[in-house]
């Protein structure tokens, strides 16, 4: 079965560069360094912003469904398409996007195995235009709840559910606010979520940015205690990480009930009145 | 590009109170490359950031005081693993020669 989850959801470097001109087939690429698409990116690719394009620009919160709509409209990108994400930190914010195109039932999308990074190190084409697809009109559904969690289920899965927190082990144990790439002082409290197992993202990637094999993520998973017959929310800093492990449990294991707490640290952090553990 | 700099990016605007940089610079026979993967590994080995290097070879990290490994990956290179203790308040100067 995860095989096949696998091949629906994944595409390797050699997929895209004989797909790259089909009718139907859009590359999209997403990073935290939204300056690196102006640099350079795969032929073809539109982009879109993690923060400009897909936040409230005053709440915390998502573009909303008509946002949604009108984001992918203007990018032309049809709700027959397939999507195909792929960018730097080895994919990071390519799966939040790619969850949230789920989050709003896109139907197939598909992950490049490896992103940006994998992608350069091959040596592999890179081009400077920017690129404008002819507009769209995309419909997009309502939000698909069964894959978002918010703070008071993320309190009452303490203890009851897999509790994933899938930030480093300096992060959870409350060394480090953030990734070391960014600066460490910040709003929140550090640590971690009672009852979390700490399962960085990074366990289930290779240095090249690859997902690691079924039989070695399922094995991850099951050595650091999840138990696969509960339900499941992974949560991190910002949201971004734990949707690359959403993706794993979810998309490549085919896990039912895996959420993504998308408020993760900053929002659990700077809550008043909730548990916090700190330490190893 | 000319010959690569000594140590990372410019301390301008660093507030360096609560901090403890690792920074510097990746090069291949003397010039910067741009591009390279900087991956910071705690004692244990475990990711704890990664950052491509910019236009002129340099990265930056915010750790904890300690020591941390650098593992630099780039097209055409070696893979090269480079230890790196950190302080608070300080600047940690790392430079990294690619083969």
């Amino acid at each position: 079965m995860s095989e096949s989850n696998r091949a629906a959801t994944l595409v390797d470097a050699d997929w895209v560069e004989a797909h790259i001109d089909d009718t139907g087939v859009v590359l999209v690429e997403v990073d935290e360094d939204t300056a690196a698409y102006d640099k350079n990116h795969i032929r073809g690719a539109v982009r879109l912003d993690w923060k400009k394009d897909l936040q409230d620009p005053v709440r915390r919160d998502f573009v909303d469904k008509a946002g949604f709509e009108a984001l992918l409209s203007e990018r032309g990108i049809s709700n027959d398409d397939t999507v195909v994400l792929y960018g730097g930190n080895n994919n990071w914010f390519a799966a939040y996007a790619y969850w949230y195109f789920k989050l709003y039932g896109h139907d197939d999308v598909k992950l490049l195995d490896g992103g940006r990074k994998r992608w350069e190190l091959d040596s592999r084409e890179l081009v400077a235009e920017a690129v404008q697809r002819p507009g769209t009109t995309y419909a997009a559904k309502e939000q698909d709840r069964s894959i978002r969690a918010f703070r008071d289920e993320v309190e009452s899965a303490i203890g009851q559910k897999n509790l994933i927190d899938v930030r480093s082990p300096d992060e959870f144990a409350g060394r480090l606010a953030a990734p070391a790439h960014l600066p460490q002082e910040q709003a929140q409290r550090n640590g971690h979520i009672p009852t979390a197992a700490n399962i960085p993202w990074s366990q289930a990637a290779n240095d090249d940015g690859t997902f690691k094999s079924d039989d070695e993520l399922t094995q991850l998973y099951q050595d650091k205690g999840v138990d696969f017959g509960k339900d499941t929310i992974a949560y991190c800093r910002i949201g971004e990480r734990s949707s690359h492990t959403w993706f794993v449990l979810h998309e490549i294991l085919g896990q039912p009930n895996v959420k993504n707490y998308d408020g993760s640290w900053t929002e659990w952090g700077s809550l008043v009145g909730v548990p916090i553990e700190l330490g190893d | 590009m000319c010959g690569a700099k000594t140590g990372g990016v410019s301390n301008e605007g660093l507030v360096l109170t609560n901090e403890s940089v690792i920074q510097g610079v990746v090069t291949r026979a003397g010039e910067p490359v741009a591009g390279a993967y900087v991956r910071l590994l705690d004692g244990a080995g475990e990711f704890t950031a990664e950052v491509p290097t910019s236009a002129t070879g340099q990265f930056r990290f915010f750790a904890a005081p300690g020591t941390w490994t650098l593992r630099t990956l780039a097209a055409g290179a070696s893979v090269v693993d480079t230890s790196v203790a950190a302080s608070k308040g300080e600047v940690a100067e790392v430079t990294i020669s690619l083969d």
